[in-house]
């Protein structure tokens, strides 16, 4: 496969070169000027990110294009997910430029340059992940984001949880991408190419016991990256121990990645029938998938309803998430993909916004777990109204965007028909109804009980500003949904059926 | 209409502090404009008007495009029976907002009405959506709310009443949300009101006009008509609420202070019963004929076991509690009749209903602000220092055991009219419910009011009988209660033609009562 040629694709892939530029210009100024304050990095960072996404509007296109001779793609899919990441990275460097988790503010801002160029650093791997139309590249991206994720997750020198954090992530990093690493050698063999297109072509006539047990292993990989069961165990204790801008960035930035990855490697790699259809024949793809889906977000909920750290059910309630997201997937259809592209948006607001309230509280000395959250109502009511906008978003219930998120993922459901999609989609909605009982936890420590002291919590002025768009966004597209819905449609539609065909000539 | 309650919202954050008495009086004129607006409807509505007279019988319509990609539409009206629900939600919500008075000030009384505001447009809202979409989101727009309501100025067991009743309703309507999503894949194709072709719809009554579900291919290996009828059902049961699922209302009836037990029993309860009438049975008459005698059953198990639980309470509040489960067993009762006069009588019901208990409530309220208990066994010879108190008290629950000449008896009367040719076995054993019913009702005046004055209560309610507060909450309800006792021809006119068409609809199935003047 072709593409376009190495200088031809420059022009496309000028995002990821001003991100690249970015990165350095921060570590150059950090070593020149021996330590670069958080505002100025923060600074560099979102004008970073802004250049990046004017470079994506630029040169936006609607039609895909194949980069660097077919490794990378350049279509509106991966432009949707660019300006998510974007968005993303931006809400999490200004949460971070006032946590002290992150970067020590009192110890002279040491660390700032560091963790700005982190960060940016795996919004380009995550850049490359949503992008990758190659075995090779996507495994290098993955991992790459994971790396840069390992060093983010122990960024706190001093604390042990943070150490403890960091090395069970990388363990279990190690051996996921171990496994996916020999799922696709497999794939390799089977196809004697790495072109995920090619893989799709060849996979038709492959040993379908091959390809199944090949694209399993992958699935090690991609599960980890969105914590899904059974790859989800280091997630809580991560989520838990990194600091409080990181783990916002981890559940959101890399699961929508995953999810990115894991739609183009589905939609790229495998034949036809293989996305849809049963055993032997293809293989149960579905019904995996659904299997899946459904133990990661009932384990999720389960696990999330005994937990006192408010962070921690946040990692548990972020990995029932990921199997609602999941359930989308499983459809294989267009329109499921929508829905789990929709969510991810959805999520990302809800989600971040969350994060960002107990960042918040926790930096204005109040501590993580529910008990300390009694009575925030009467100390903080605009904190506690937000968060508790917030938690009901993720919970489904309207006239949140949580909940257009879900309507959209259960209609996939329902629209697929069959029994399995049914019984998945019942499952889902029972499992939002336990959700309910632990986000309502929260709401009843901050409303029905009586604060142990009255005074009011002083909070960041960055942190409450940054809350209002959030919560804002989160109750407007509740309301009216119309363009983002739009704009998923728009990012999918090479994907739609009229429009494969026409892609399969554009890439070649 | 449906939003002016939430107008209402930013007038009281404008409330100076240290002046908080009068955001009561903000919200009395909050809640006192959709009374109004309800009055201009009720007059200026045509009885008469049916779907033979086009828009499918529905009056005073808004219609516009909301969510264009998912045909999602913003559509309200209302027809007879939706009509005197909006007069009754009005209705109740002005005379809650006046048993509000006993919610401590410091307690953040803004908190409190801003949510009480926003309870009233989502019940508004349900009573008046006609997109199912919209429909849904109301339904839940009204729980949140209702949370805290319960939860942040209720009883001492505030906590665990108010999850449960959180739980379970939601429990209910993601089931219905399933369904909702269900019926719209298998809807035909049609047009948005802007003249946009759509391939499904939302729209209520194009779903149970223009289509048919009953040849829709089985999903589960059972029949899609009836699975999704019961997914509906359910939802809709839990808020009626319908035994088996009726365990989250006692708690939190008992719970919830004394204006939100009102809202809930004078309105809430009947949203589970409107739902029913305006989405199962128009929308899937097939499975309803088919579901007809399981309802009737339920219904008559509801008003039997209710009665007997109420019987046995020691606590005043969970007896009225109960005896509104045995209540709306009646409406279930004379819905799954079909005929018109059981229909009529069901509606009736809910109305009657909803004034009665609304009056239950604030008396229990009254005495519990004297006396800070509700123990039916620690009164007796109240009648005697509190003879106004004893009136209204004794005609109010006259008026529920369904003593002739108070509205209670119409509805139930007509009820077992309309019941009877269909199932009489039940009719039967549903009459004896009045017995027990009349027993526990009875016993429960004798208890409080009668008997030797209880000394214990010398200080609290000597002397204080009710206030004029009181007097102005009680006095229109009583007065709703003593006419349509005699004269229920209003309300009977109001609801008869949107009734005749749905009996109409049931008795021939879809297709044969459609369609004049569908787009």
């Amino acid at each position: 496969m072709t593409g376009l040629s190495n200088v031809a694709s420059l022009y496309w892939f000028s995002p990821e070169s001003v991100l690249t530029a970015g990165i350095l210009v921060i570590l150059v100024w950090d070593l020149v000027v021996r330590g670069v304050s958080r505002r100025t990095a923060g600074l560099l960072t979102l004008l970073t990110l802004a250049a990046m996404l004017v470079a994506t509007f630029v040169t936006h296109d609607p039609r895909p294009r194949g980069l660097f001779g077919g490794l990378i793609a350049r279509d509106p899919f991966s432009d949707f997910f660019k300006i998510l990441f974007a968005v993303t990275t931006a809400i999490v460097g200004i949460m971070a430029l006032r946590a002290k988790d992150a970067i020590d503010y009192d110890d002279g801002d040491r660390e700032a340059g560091e963790f700005f160029a982190l960060a940016l650093s795996v919004t380009l791997g995550m850049n490359l992940m949503a992008a990758s139309t190659d075995l090779l590249l996507a495994y290098l991206s993955l991992e790459f984001v994971s790396i840069m994720s390992y060093i983010m997750s122990g960024f706190t020198r001093r604390s042990r949880r943070s150490a403890e954090a960091s090395l069970k992530y990388v363990i279990y990093g190690g051996v996921a991408s171990g496994v996916m690493l020999y799922g696709m050698s497999i794939l390799y063999g089977l196809a004697g190419t790495t072109d995920l297109v090619k893989i799709r072509l060849a996979a038709q006539h492959a040993n379908p016991v091959a390809v199944f047990a090949a694209v399993s292993f992958c699935m090690a990989g991609f599960g980890y990256k969105i914590a899904s069961v059974p790859f989800h165990m280091w997630c809580p204790d991560v989520y838990e121990g990194a600091p409080t801008p990181v783990t916002a960035f981890l559940s959101v930035g890399p699961k929508a990645a995953g999810f990115a990855l894991l739609i183009r490697f589905f939609a790229g790699a495998m034949p036809a029938e293989i996305q849809t259809e049963s055993l032997m024949g293809g293989a149960p793809w579905a019904l995996m998938l659904a299997c899946m889906s459904a133990v990661t977000m009932t384990l999720g909920n389960l696990a999330a309803i005994p937990q006192q750290n408010l962070k921690r059910m946040l990692a548990y309630s972020s990995i029932a998430h990921a199997g609602y997201l999941l359930m989308g997937f499983a459809t294989g259809t267009a329109e499921g993909r929508g829905a789990v592209m929709f969510y991810l948006i959805a999520y990302l607001l809800m989600n971040l916004g969350a994060f960002l309230v107990v960042l918040a509280i926790a930096e204005a000395g109040l501590g993580e777990s529910i008990d300390d959250y009694k009575g925030l109502g009467y100390r903080s009511p605009y904190h506690a109204a937000v968060l508790a906008i917030f938690l009901i978003s993720l919970t489904g219930v309207p006239p949140m965007v949580g909940f257009v998120g879900k309507f959209y993922l259960f209609a996939a459901l329902i629209n697929k028909g069959g029994s399995m999609f049914i019984a998945l989609a019942v499952l889902g909605v029972l499992n939002s109804a336990v959700s309910l009982y632990y986000y309502a936890r929260v709401l009843k420590a901050m409303y029905l009980d009586q604060p142990a002291r009255s005074e009011p919590v002083l909070v960041a002025r960055q942190h409450t500003l940054l809350l209002a768009p959030l919560a804002g966004f989160t109750i407007a597209f509740g309301l009216y949904w119309s363009p983002v819905y739009n704009w998923v449609v728009g990012s999918l539609a090479m994907w739609l059926p009229q429009a494969q065909a026409a892609t399969a000539q554009l890439l070649r | 209409m449906v939003f002016f309650p939430l107008l209402g919202i930013p007038f009281l954050f404008m409330v100076p502090r240290g002046k908080e008495h009068l955001t009561r009086w903000v919200a009395v004129a909050a809640a006192a404009v959709p009374m109004v607006a309800a009055i201009y409807l009720y007059q200026h509505f045509d009885p008469n008007w049916g779907v033979k007279n086009g828009n499918s019988g529905l009056q005073f319509i808004e219609h516009a495009v909301w969510v264009r990609s998912f045909n999602i539409e913003f559509y309200m009206g209302v027809d007879g029976v939706s009509v005197m629900m909006v007069i009754l939600t009005a209705l109740v919500c002005l005379i809650a907002v006046g048993a509000s008075w006993s919610v401590p000030l410091e307690r953040s009384i803004r908190g409190y009405f801003t949510m009480f505001l926003l309870l009233e447009t989502g019940m508004m809202g349900v009573f008046c959506a006609l997109d199912f979409f919209l429909f849904y989101v109301f339904w839940e727009v009204m729980l949140l709310p209702m949370y805290f309501l319960i939860g942040i100025w209720g009883g001492p067991r505030k906590e665990y009443a108010a999850i449960k009743f959180f739980l379970y309703t939601l429990a209910g309507s993601v089931l219905m949300l399933l369904a909702l999503i269900a019926l719209y894949y298998n809807s035909a194709p049609t047009y948005l009101v802007d003249g946009t072709p759509a391939s499904h719809t939302f729209d209520i009554l194009k779903m149970a006009y223009a289509n048919s579900y009953a040849n829709v291919p089985p999903i589960l290996g059972m029949n899609f008509a009836r699975l999704v009828w019961v997914g509906l059902f359910i939802g809709f049961a839990i808020k009626v609420p319908m035994f088996p699922f009726h365990t989250w209302l006692p708690d939190a009836h008992v719970e919830a202070p004394t204006a939100i037990s009102v809202i809930l029993a004078g309105v809430l309860l009947k949203m589970g019963t409107y739902g029913m009438m305006r989405i199962n049975f128009p929308i899937l008459p097939e499975a309803t004929t088919w579901a007809s005698v399981g309802v009737a059953v339920f219904g008559v198990i509801n008003i039997l076991y209710g009665a007997l639980c109420a019987m046995a309470q020691k606590d005043l509040k969970k007896l009225v509690a109960y005896s509104s489960v045995s209540h709306m067993g009646y409406c279930l009762l004379g819905m799954a009749a079909f005929t018109g006069t059981g229909m009529s009588g069901a509606m009736l019901q809910m109305f009657n209903h909803g004034t009665i208990t609304s009056m239950l409530f604030m008396l229990v309220g009254v005495i519990y602000d004297r006396a800070h208990t509700r123990g039916v066994d620690e009164f007796g010879g109240v009648a005697q220092v509190m003879p106004v108190y004893a009136a209204f008290f004794g005609l109010a629950f006259m008026a529920s055991l369904g003593l002739p000449g108070l509205s209670g008896f119409i509805s139930e009367a007509l009820v077992f009219l309309g019941a009877f040719p269909v199932f009489k076995v039940m009719t039967i054993l549903a009459a004896t419910g009045v017995i027990i019913t009349a027993g526990y009702h009875l016993w429960a005046i004798q208890r409080i009011q009668l008997g030797p004055f209880n000394p214990r209560w010398e200080s609290a309610l000597k002397g204080h009988d009710m206030d004029r507060r009181e007097w102005a909450t009680l006095l229109p309800l009583a007065a709703i209660v003593l006419v349509l006792g005699f004269y229920p021809t209003p309300v009977l006119d109001t609801i008869k033609t949107g009734m005749g068409d749905l009996v109409n609809l049931l008795a021939h199935g879809q297709g044969a009562a459609s369609i004049a003047g569908l787009p």
